[in-house]
């Protein structure tokens, strides 16, 4: 697919600047940052011992300059970002990635934030990281979201175009997302598909895991080129295993044990939620390994089936969201996002669609999906 | 007279624009212009209404709950259905919370820029910052070191020549009122605010997995389960964390936003005669009792700044016009249309862009118009806390009579930029002296052996009515908000919103009546055309939201059904 950063060379910023002296000055301790590094090598899914490396990747960097668009969206990426798990130091990083234009925390309104904007594309041109969020309409020339009188699509290209990289947060900015569920309204896309000539990483989720936006800048930091993605822009460390066999409730499905109701005895001891309609086993992402909100919680840990978010237009793939998963004879752990995911959630809404969901379960199965045989 | 243009207008949700015409250095006429749509209740068609919760959920990233709470009760009120009392209680400290959470980000993250020059804090002597600081609240942190430190890091922070988020601002500009001193603390607690919200959040994490966008509602109930003697349920551990976070939401809130805000309120009090907006406000209350259902804070409209008297609401004297909005009237220019009777389609008439303006004479927004009886209302804190007030509920009069003789100012000046500013700093303090309570009903409940959080006498599809149809109020942050929802063969046909900000951002309607941002600018000063931050001060003031505000009401030829709410 084309307008995917799949993990060329890129050359990096210059160096000139110290990581850990700023951070100094900032107040945070050198222990503080390590362990910041070691949390990011995780959220990398690095061994630990990477943790100095990336510590020393930091130190070597130039702040590179970051600019946040915001489209057809809800500005939950942008609320993600503000309750990033390991704030403190994840909040130093954005500063110190120098965010010179995002609409939803900058200073200055109209002309002024446009000129702010306007200066990094002339000044930094090819060196600055666009991060974008929220779909980008293409339907009647583009008029369902204008910014400063101009098309949503006519920024992304200048700005997008003119990028390093994009990181497109969330799956509307990846994919679409709601804006584009059917009928899609308003012709809405995702940033690859809107700039097919930019270099695009996909951090979809509904909202993304901002762990996930900053293990990306890390990874990039470090290595010096775009972490690999699979074949739908999403990159490797994050999107490279599915939920069911990360999940915590896995013995409880392995063991045949399943919540039958909301509030039954199987939902108080956190069995698995396959039955109530959990989209776990076609899911893509790091969540029950990452959590959100400082490690607190995810969908499936707070008793509520996975909804499929991170997967591309799981609006119309996974929905209705409390019915079961057809089970799929074959798919198992060794197959990849790549080769089954995208086939199996259209088959699963073909399925849906006819009514023809095939029957499964061990067990008298009485929930939704299995009255469909 | 000077045409300006404020596009984007930032520190908001979503895109918004607004035009303005000055003379003599006031503003003399304004425009308010939503530049997004999504359609997102087109897209809800034919779904399944247990769904409805998740896509609405998404009309807004930052109110994150709201659209959910308001979704799924106007499932339920289609359905006849009534929740178990822990659901109640739940969903009453996730919507506490968020209220809570949501107006201190606005306070210091999107609205004090507008008044605190980061800038100035730079001369500031940190030692009459303490002095300032501490003579109003006992706060822990309020010492010279402290305040010290963060001077440090905004030097180092401005000495590195790239100002980032900040740049390119307000600073040093004439409306700017703050003494250094002031401006080093409220940015001291600007960066405190910013590490308190995501602490304090985490509780709907621990309810409903994350924040935002939890999942966790359920028509019917809550997702997540209780039990006392699970290691996977809400059990006394995690409830021991949700009190110890709803105390340091409650502490925060009073030992620092509410003495910041009376101190930067007290430096600019010639905004008491500003931004008085239309003079209506509603609101539909909230927060149940998880038994009796009685409403803590009371609905009710105020009409005209009369004080004296409160007009119940009434949900059928809502209706949307479309005269100066992009869609198809085919119910006809000049003819408002109940939510339940709406049929417009999009169609954008706006200038092709890129435009340097829009044709205000005749339709430029993709807001609608919502009028009560023909009339523009405000709605939001300030609508909420009038409301209250002129009802006699005690928290509220006792609130307010202490930030009016705080300020030595009397009721009137509640009409105002300032008021609505100061409003929801009070919304915030009550709710959270409030929040205690929901818990300890919770707890209580539990302790009884009580472990519903859902009831599934309805969740099957099969069991509902061949047709139905219902609606759900909930006042959220930024004001009273209704959803409608009419179900028919187990699908929705039809779901509409009508939103806080569709409400305060709606443009002029068939009348030619300006919408409440609109009126609310229409005298305010403006010191440089060029940097219009008095526009942002009462702008701001409102809390925009308006990916919320866009909606779009049920396509053509749909047949429309009238029905009784219970």
């Amino acid at each position: 697919m084309s307008g995917y950063g799949n993990g060329h060379d890129q050359k990096s910023p210059e160096q000139q600047f110290s990581f850990s002296r700023l951070l100094a000055e900032k107040g945070v301790s050198r222990r503080d940052f390590i362990k910041f590094c070691s949390a990011t090598a995780a959220a990398l899914a690095l061994p630990p011992a990477f943790g100095p490396q990336i510590a020393r990747a930091l130190d070597e960097v130039k702040r590179p300059t970051l600019v946040w668009l915001e489209f057809q969206s809800c500005t939950g990426d942008t609320e993600a970002l503000l309750r990033a798990a390991n704030p403190t130091v994840a909040e130093i990083v954005l500063d110190i990635l120098s965010i010179d234009y995002a609409e939803t925390i900058m200073a200055a309104a109209g002309h002024l934030a446009e000129a702010n904007l306007d200066k990094v594309l002339k000044e930094e041109k090819g060196k600055y990281i666009a991060v974008v969020e929220g779909s980008i309409p293409l339907k009647d020339d583009g008029i369902y979201c204008c910014i400063g009188g101009r098309t949503a699509a006519d920024r992304a290209r200048e700005v997008c175009g003119g990028a390093f990289a994009t990181i497109a947060v969330g799956t509307c900015a990846s994919y679409g997302g709601i804006p584009a569920a059917a009928p899609n309204p308003t012709g809405a896309v995702g940033v690859a598909k809107a700039v097919p000539s930019a270099t695009v990483i996909n951090l979809p989720g509904c909202p993304l895991n901002a762990d996930n936006l900053t293990a990306t800048i890390v990874h990039f930091l470090l290595f010096k080129k775009l972490p690999a993605t699979d074949g739908i822009g999403r990159p490797l460390f994050a999107y490279g295993k599915r939920i069911h066999d990360n999940c915590e409730r896995r013995p409880h499905f392995d063991a045949g044990q399943y919540v039958e109701a909301w509030g039954d005895q199987g939902h108080r001891k956190g069995f698995c939620l396959y039955k109530m309609g959990c989209k776990g086993p076609e899911t893509w992402h790091n969540c029950p390994t990452q959590r959100y909100n400082d490690k607190t919680s995810w969908p499936v840990g707070s008793g509520h089936g996975c909804a499929g978010c991170s997967q591309p237009m799981f609006w119309d793939t996974m929905t209705p969201f409390y019915r079961r998963l057809p089970n799929v004879p074959g798919f198992g752990i060794e197959t990849t996002a790549d080769t089954i995911g995208l086939g199996l959630a259209a088959g699963t809404a073909a399925a849906f669609a006819a009514h023809g969901v095939v029957s499964a379960f061990r067990r008298g199965d009485t929930s939704e999906g299995a009255k469909e045989e | 007279m000077t045409r300006i243009v404020v596009d984007p207008i930032t520190r908001i949700e979503g895109h918004l624009r607004i035009e303005a015409e000055v003379s003599g250095g006031r503003i003399t006429n304004a425009w308010s212009s939503s530049t997004m749509f999504r359609g997102i209740e087109k897209i809800l068609k034919g779904r399944d209404p247990r769904d409805a919760w998740f896509f609405t959920q998404r009309f807004c990233g930052v109110c994150t709950t709201v659209h959910s709470i308001a979704s799924i009760r106007a499932v339920e009120n289609a359905l006849n259905i009534k929740v178990p009392p822990n659901a109640e209680s739940i969903r009453n400290i996730i919507m506490g919370i968020q209220n809570v959470q949501d107006h201190v980000i606005h306070f210091y993250h999107l609205h004090a820029l507008d008044w605190v020059d980061i800038t100035s804090a730079l001369q500031a002597d940190p030692a009459r910052t303490a002095q300032l600081a501490t003579s109003i609240s006992d706060w822990p942190l309020n010492s010279f070191t402290y305040f010290k430190g963060i001077q440090e890091r905004l030097k180092a922070f401005v000495a590195k020549g790239r100002l980032g988020p900040f740049a390119n601002a307000y600073w040093g500009h004439p409306a700017m009122k703050l003494p250094p001193e002031a401006n080093l603390m409220a940015t001291a607690h600007y960066l405190e605010a910013l590490e308190w919200q995501k602490d304090v959040i985490r509780i709907h994490a621990i309810l409903g997995s994350k924040n935002p966008h939890p999942q966790t509602f359920l028509v019917g109930g809550m997702a997540i389960p209780v039990d006392p003697d699970s290691q996977n349920a809400l059990n006394a551990d995690k409830l021991t964390e949700i009190g110890g976070l709803l105390k340091k939401a409650k502490e925060f809130v009073e030992k620092v936003y509410i003495p910041d805000l009376l101190a930067v309120a007290s430096f600019y009090k010639d905004w008491a005669g500003i931004g008085a907006g239309v003079g209506n406000y509603l609101s539909c209350g909230e927060f149940p009792d998880p038994v009796s259902g009685h409403l803590f804070f009371p609905a009710g409209i105020v009409l005209g700044r009369d004080l004296t008297k409160v007009h119940p609401l009434d949900h059928r004297k809502v209706a949307e016009y479309v005269d100066h909005s992009w869609y198809d009237p085919s119910a006809g220019q000049g003819k408002g249309a109940h939510p339940w009777e709406g049929e417009t389609e999009a169609r954008y008439s706006g200038p092709k862009p890129p435009y340097q303006q829009l044709d205000t004479d005749r339709k430029y927004s993709w807001v609608k118009a919502p009028r009560y009886e023909e009339r523009p209302m405000e709605v939001g804190p300030l609508a909420k806390l009038l409301v209250a007030y002129a009802s006699g509920h005690t928290p509220t009069r006792d609130a307010v009579g202490f930030v009016l003789k705080q300020l030595n100012v009397g009721p009137e000046a509640l009409f105002s930029t300032l008021g609505r500013t100061a409003a929801r700093g009070l919304d915030c303090l009550i709710t959270a002296q409030q929040l205690p309570t929901w818990h300890a009903q919770l707890v209580d409940n539990m302790g009884k052996g009580d472990l519903r959080v859902h009831t599934g006498e309805k969740w099957d599809p099969a069991t509902w009515p061949m047709e139905a149809a219902g609606y759900g109020w909930h006042e959220a942050p930024r004001g009273a908000l209704g959803h409608w929802i009419k179900i028919r063969d187990q699908k929705i046909l039809n779901y509409q919103a009508v939103v806080p900000s569709t409400w305060n951002a709606s443009p002029r309607d068939h009348k030619g009546q300006r919408g409440p941002y609109e009126e609310a600018l229409i005298g305010t000063p403006i010191a440089d055309p060029n940097r219009p931050v008095e526009i942002l001060r009462t702008i701001h003031s409102f809390d925009p939201c308006l990916a919320c505000a866009v909606h779009l009401l049920d396509t053509r030829g749909n047949e429309m059904v009238r029905v009784t709410v219970k």
